[in-house]
């Protein structure tokens, strides 16, 4: 019925596909934003002033990238070997468990110690939570995605009760751990340039969105540079193959869910020890979620996600913004131009290749 | 004797009432997956529906049209997921996640821009709201102990959409198990080729099922915003979607087992309501969180194969190429 179809060229497969799709989600948003009464054009200037007009503006952006580039690497790590992490939140949580654990335990020290360990303790704690539906897909034949699932909310449930039962401060009435002391706690990006000589306005981008860029270069070189990452992507690409190849799928799921769950548990690094120096419930606030719209968009390739992350700051910074100046465009408008980029950059991916398909190979048949 | 027993009647009947939402979702989720098709959007469809149901019934002031506009909308999200899923054959969780996004961020943005209360709709009140209906003899039978008082303590006295949802686990019983659709549509969700190979359409099959389980997921969410909470408030599914998934691993994609499942989850949640603070013989106080995370927990372990194997149907997930 369907003949097969030309090959896309390199560039439309990599470029114009996702370009499309974004464009399209984000024609679809201003079409929600038009039912509810008001300008998408004011809307979206608003938004782009509030996220970069200004230089607290950008700080406030950067530091969302910073969440979104963890989210975001997280996820991808996890597709390239043919899984899909969507326990991000969760991970993130418990990944916050270790940093604060580490931070409380080790704040009267330096700096130099207290802040490695309380990072490490961030990513082995998510790793750990990643890991474990890994090793229960590989070994024991429950699907990662629903087992993801439920380890949302358990890993939410054991917060809460380690925040009120356990990290509590005695006569504290809100669920929270102690503020950390100074050594465990993240210079502000404003500090760290104070160092130098630099000024920079205030705002809660801090050192950790320096770690996020160090982590995009980390998976890049794994994903694309190791014998591991490539491990990992023929697992995803053909588990089969790789098991001749003599590549064990089964390690390949476990070591996966857990850098990826590492990557998701380092989340915590910006917010628990960056902005909030201390542990709080829901201090993750979907932002793992938000994640796999990043890797989405960014198709899974660390540039792709810095890129696709600085916009869904831009998002997010300019929606706060923007729900401050109309306050009917509250910001749920966010989470819902993130559910119509998933829904067109991820699931209704294909939708225009056949016909960008015809439409390129005439062309390419006209000019010969 | 008499003061617990009407304790324990007590607790049953608001484990009916928490385990309804669970319930449809649940079934909802066994005709999408015994299809093939995996649905993790549950949990929006059912928070769409509920704010259509809510808004619905403010503006006819009519709980029934709460119902009809609650059951349109979730099925026009379950025909989005079907046209991505099984139209374009795109990845099934992917979808569902965009879905229950799509849900969660219009419910709020129109839920603010139409009433102004931060997202919540006015509360629900007169024909507005789902009355409890009392079944007949409810009064009589209280009078004789033990069975009639459960009669009339738990069986009777819950709104209607509590009565449609306990109808639809027969129901679905008899669809799955004793028609031709059901035949074909267990068959296409274990291999989809065999169904096509025999003449019969697994596009047009799989669509069938979505759209009952966007039936269901419209009753459940109608359910929780025009009969328990009286009023749709942002996110008000809290994750029951989710749960409901849970239920349907719990009760192996079988529908009398996911009346089961949803009734212990339902316990659990009634009971977590009532342990808060208070010590247990033996084991002595339970954090709440702990009750809260056992229907998770046990769902990992069960899906594990730990304790007696959950295997979903062959073919779920998998989206049918027809060329192959």
């Amino acid at each position: 019925m369907s003949a097969p179809l030309a090959p896309l060229p390199r560039w439309a497969d990599l470029a114009l596909i996702p370009l499309i799709n974004v464009t399209l989600a984000f024609l679809v948003s201003g079409l929600v934003v038009l039912a509810i009464g008001e300008s998408p054009l004011e809307a979206t200037a608003i938004m782009l002033r509030g996220a970069l007009g200004f230089g607290e503006g950008i700080g406030f952006t950067l530091y969302y990238t910073t969440n979104f580039i963890f989210a975001g690497l997280a996820v991808a790590v996890a597709f390239h070997a043919g899984l899909f992490n969507i326990g991000g939140e969760g991970q993130a949580m418990i990944g916050g468990v270790g940093a604060a654990m580490a931070a409380l335990l080790l704040g009267t020290m330096p700096s130099i110690v207290a802040l490695p360990a309380a990072i490490l303790a961030s990513a082995l704690f998510g790793a750990a939570w990643g890991a474990i539906p890994g090793w229960l897909q590989a070994r024991r034949g429950s699907h990662v995605v629903i087992t993801t699932i439920m380890f949302n909310f358990i890993a939410s449930a054991l917060l809460v009760y380690l925040l009120v039962d356990v990290f509590r401060p005695p006569g504290l009435m809100e669920p929270s751990s102690r503020v950390f002391d100074a050594g465990a706690k993240l210079p502000f990006m404003a500090q760290a340039a104070a160092w130098f000589g630099l000024r920079m306005p205030k705002s809660p981008l801090n050192l950790s969105f320096i770690v996020a860029l160090v982590a995009c270069l980390f998976v890049w070189l794994l994903i694309y540079r190791s014998r591991l990452g490539y491990a990992f992507r023929v697992v995803g690409a053909n588990p089969v193959a790789a098991r001749y190849a003599g590549i064990s799928p089964e390690r390949m799921t476990i070591y996966a869910m857990a850098i990826s769950g590492a990557l998701a548990g380092m989340m915590a690094i910006n917010e628990i020890l960056g902005v909030q120096h201390r542990l709080i419930v829901g201090f993750t606030s979907g932002y793992g979620f938000v994640g796999i719209a990043v890797a989405l968009m960014g198709r899974a390739h660390p540039g792709g996600i810095i890129l696709a992350a600085l916009l869904f700051g831009v998002l997010y910074q300019g929606g706060t913004e923007l729900a401050f100046d109309k306050p009917t465009i509250t910001r749920d408008m966010i989470v819902v131009i993130q559910g119509l980029v998933i829904l067109f950059a991820g699931a209704l991916e294909f939708m225009f290749r056949p016909a960008l398909s015809r439409l390129l190979s005439r062309n390419v048949a006209e000019s010969a | 004797m008499m003061e617990t027993y009407l304790g324990l009647l007590n607790l049953l009947d608001s484990t009916l009432r928490l385990a309804i939402p669970l319930l449809c979702a649940c079934l909802a989720g066994l005709y999408s997956e015994r299809s093939g098709v995996v649905d993790i959007g549950l949990e929006g469809k059912m928070l769409a529906a509920a704010f259509a149901a809510a808004a619905g019934a403010i503006a006819f002031n009519s709980a029934m049209m709460g119902l009809l506009l609650g059951v349109i909308v979730s099925v026009l999200l379950a025909l989005v997921h079907g046209y991505a899923c099984i139209t374009q054959r795109g990845n099934q969780i992917v979808t569902g996640i965009a879905i229950n996004m799509l849900a969660a961020g219009l419910t709020a943005l129109l839920g603010n821009a139409w009433y102004r209360e931060g997202g919540r709709t006015p509360q629900l009140d007169g024909a507005a709201r789902f009355g409890d209906l009392t079944l007949p003899f409810a009064e009589a039978a209280r009078n004789i102990p033990v069975i009639g008082t459960f009669y009339a303590e738990v069986i009777s006295g819950h709104p209607l959409p509590v009565y449609l949802a306990l109808l639809a686990v027969p129901l679905t019983f008899f669809l799955l198990y004793r028609t031709r659709w059901g035949l074909r549509l267990r068959a296409v969700g274990e291999n989809p080729a065999a169904v096509d190979t025999a003449g019969v359409s697994v596009a047009r099959l799989r669509y069938s099922a979505v759209i009952v389980c966007g039936i269901l997921c419209g009753l459940g969410g109608t359910y929780i915003a025009a009969a328990q909470a009286a009023i749709f408030l942002p996110n008000m599914t809290a994750g029951k979607g989710f749960m409901a998934l849970a239920a349907l691993i719990f009760a192996k994609w079988r529908p009398v087992a996911a009346l089961g499942a949803c009734l212990l989850f339902g316990l659990l949640e009634a009971m977590a309501i009532r342990l808060e603070g208070v010590p247990l013989p033996v084991i002595g106080q339970v954090p709440v969180q702990a009750i809260q995370a056992l229907p998770y927990l046990l769902t990992v372990i069960l899906l594990a194969g730990f304790v007696g194997r959950a295997i979903p149907p062959k073919a779920s997930g998998i989206p049918y190429v027809k060329e192959r």
